[in-house]
């Protein structure tokens, strides 16, 4: 489905790891607002694709524009695209040095200029918004996975993203706590967030995407909305992969 | 087993007697198996061996005062620490001039007191920065003089413990930022300076201090234009800042390199720019996770202090050399080194207790 006025857009992307072709052709449009799914196989490409749309990786064919901004080597560019785009990790990446809430205030007061006291209210604002407002003055060595990954969602919010990327969110969580932080990324659905997300939850991808886009092998294979994704998917190599993950 | 029996939840009970208290603890540290007994038994032996004689040579049949001709009937004995008494005050002063040595003395004095001032760290504040400023100010303007109405003292005439201690705080002080840039420029993307960095690092570290101070001593007024001169004090130091930045961007890239690449990735991702990165996130982390090797530059730092005798200055223990030209008192020369020994000794040891609970308290977040 073609936004006709896309926040994100790719065009025949490629990109290469050494002689390992792990992008090929990409295209891909992403309106405001909407929330996508990345889903397939391990090695696919799904979060190389993610890296690339705030430049953790860089691509070498192809355009990549977010916001109006194209991605270049321009520093200047990547980093206002940074302030754009949200992204929350496999392994939360907190700063281990700083508590939970100088974990939030840190980009606000030294990416966007906010005064200390602006930085500290909007940290306790998103810390109560993902249900962990006790927890600031701690490191996020004392809090279990699943609050920590929740520090990481608050802590890419603090910075007031108009897109919010996920790299597989839950898989790096113990069971039991993967709930409580689909339960945060549900909520922040709700809210008119542009979302990417690349995971393995297809109950997550029914209840929240507007779109599944599926990958195998560098390349994106398929893109349906959910229900007709997981009951009616056209290729072959979507259904082998279905079959795998929904038993 | 009964798969359906009900499990009664079991109250913590505390440990057995023989886990606690004091014999408890004896008998584990002491005599916790044969090896451990052995070693007990022999070290209890050697210390009963050694201690006594050690003590009365020290301190039993030590002689105090400076008296000559009750040091040469000891006949080593006991020690003479007459000769430490007679010449403390070159020892710790050098050639400094003996009627103005009061101003080494409070010198050294002020920059040990903005020392202790530092090592707290209720006192991390800005002012930190003007303190030093101040006190640093303060050494240089009694060490040579020349304003207040203090006389002008020639830098080739300091010497002694201020010399120590202001070569060790500035081959520190300076070599620490040198050495944060040098590794981060020898981690950096731009293949040139990434080579320069690694150049320099590589070829400093392949020479001798000994060499270096030579050079900056003999070697480089050579070099300098005409009509510039810089004293040797100047030069030995900076050839010591130099010298040690190399082993100190080692010590930094040790620290950098331990950091897993999520943190960049995040820091990033959040849009910090490279150099708030490395202030914000990664200097912090990389620069606590090193501690203990900087404190081992530090140490090795204040002792290497001692070879600018090499290039005629002198240092504690080129001081203790000159006070043992006085052919009188030179067969004293081990209570000599024994009393520098006992200062080298109080110094590191002291850095090294700090150091050890600077560790502990800046690294609170990687215990949970």
């Amino acid at each position: 489905m073609p936004a006709s006025d896309p926040i994100i857009h790719l065009s025949r992307v490629n990109k290469w790891f050494g002689s390992f072709h792990v992008l090929k052709d990409i295209d891909l449009d992403v309106a405001r607002g909407e929330r996508i799914v990345i889903a397939g196989p391990s090695g696919s490409g799904k979060s190389t694709l993610i890296r690339c749309i705030n430049r953790l990786e860089e691509h070498q064919e192809g355009t990549i524009v977010v916001d109006g901004v194209t991605l270049t080597d321009d520093v200047k560019a990547v980093e206002k695209i940074r302030r754009e785009v949200g992204m929350v990790f496999q392994q939360f990446n907190l700063f281990p040095h700083l508590t939970v809430v100088e974990n939030l205030m840190l980009a606000p007061q030294w990416v966007l200029g906010l005064s200390r006291a602006e930085a500290e209210e909007r940290a306790a604002q998103q810390l109560k918004r993902v249900h962990i407002g006790e927890q600031a003055l701690k490191y996020p060595g004392q809090l279990s996975g699943g609050q920590q990954q929740r520090v990481a969602i608050a802590r890419a919010m603090c910075m007031r993203p108009r897109i919010i990327l996920f790299d597989e969110p839950t898989s790096a969580l113990d069971p039991e706590m993967v709930k409580e932080v689909l339960d945060v990324m549900i909520e922040l659905a709700g809210g008119g967030m542009t979302m990417l997300v690349v995971t393995h939850e297809m109950e997550f991808a029914k209840a929240v995407a507007d779109r599944v886009v599926f990958m195998d092998e560098g390349q994106i294979v398929e893109q349906a909305p959910p229900r007709e994704f997981f009951t009616n998917a056209r290729h072959e190599r979507s259904r082998a992969f279905l079959s795998k993950i929904l038993r | 087993m009964d798969p359906h029996a009900h499990v009664e939840p079991l109250p913590a009970r505390t440990p057995p007697r023989s886990a606690t208290g004091v014999s408890g603890w004896v008998r584990a540290n002491f005599f916790g198996g044969p090896g451990n007994t052995a070693a007990t038994i022999l070290f209890g032996g050697l210390l009963a061996w050694a201690l006594p004689p050690a003590f009365n040579w020290l301190a039993g049949n030590a002689v105090w005062h400076a008296d000559y001709a009750a040091c040469r009937a000891l006949d080593h004995a006991g020690a003479c620490w007459g000769f430490v008494t007679e010449k403390w005050r070159l020892i710790l002063f050098g050639r400094y001039p003996y009627a103005e040595q009061w101003r080494p003395l409070a010198a050294t004095a002020i920059v040990i007191a903005a020392l202790v001032v530092t090592a707290i760290p209720a006192f991390w504040r800005r002012w930190l920065g003007w303190l030093w400023g101040a006190a640093l100010a303060a050494f240089f303007a009694l060490m040579s003089g020349g304003v207040l109405g203090l006389t002008r003292v020639d830098t080739g005439l300091w010497g002694g413990l201020p010399l120590t201690v202001l070569l060790t705080l500035v081959g520190m002080g300076a070599s620490i930022p040198i050495g944060i840039l040098l590794a981060l420029a020898r981690r950096s993307e731009l293949p040139l300076l990434r080579s320069m960095a690694t150049l320099y690092i590589e070829l400093v570290r392949g020479v001798p201090l000994i060499t270096v101070l030579f050079t900056a001593s003999f070697v480089f007024p050579l070099l300098l234009p005409q009509g510039i001169r810089l004293d040797v004090l100047t030069r030995v130091a900076l050839g010591i800042v130099l010298f040690q930045a190399a082993y100190m961007a080692e010590v930094v890239r040790g620290g950098l390199q331990a950091l897993p690449k999520g943190q960049y990735e995040a820091a990033g991702a959040l849009g910090l720019s490279w150099w708030r990165t490395q202030q914000k996130v990664i200097l912090p982390q990389a620069l606590t996770l090193v501690i203990p090797s900087f404190v081992n530059s530090l140490l090795s730092t204040f002792m290497d202090t001692s070879l600018v005798t090499v290039v005629s200055m002198y240092d504690l223990t080129g001081a203790l050399r000159l006070a043992l030209g006085d052919p009188q008192w030179r067969n004293f020369f081990f209570e000599g080194y024994v009393f520098v020994a006992l200062i080298y000794f109080t110094c590191c040891f002291a850095m090294s207790r700090y150091s050890h609970w600077l560790d502990h308290r800046l690294s609170r977040w990687t215990r949970h």
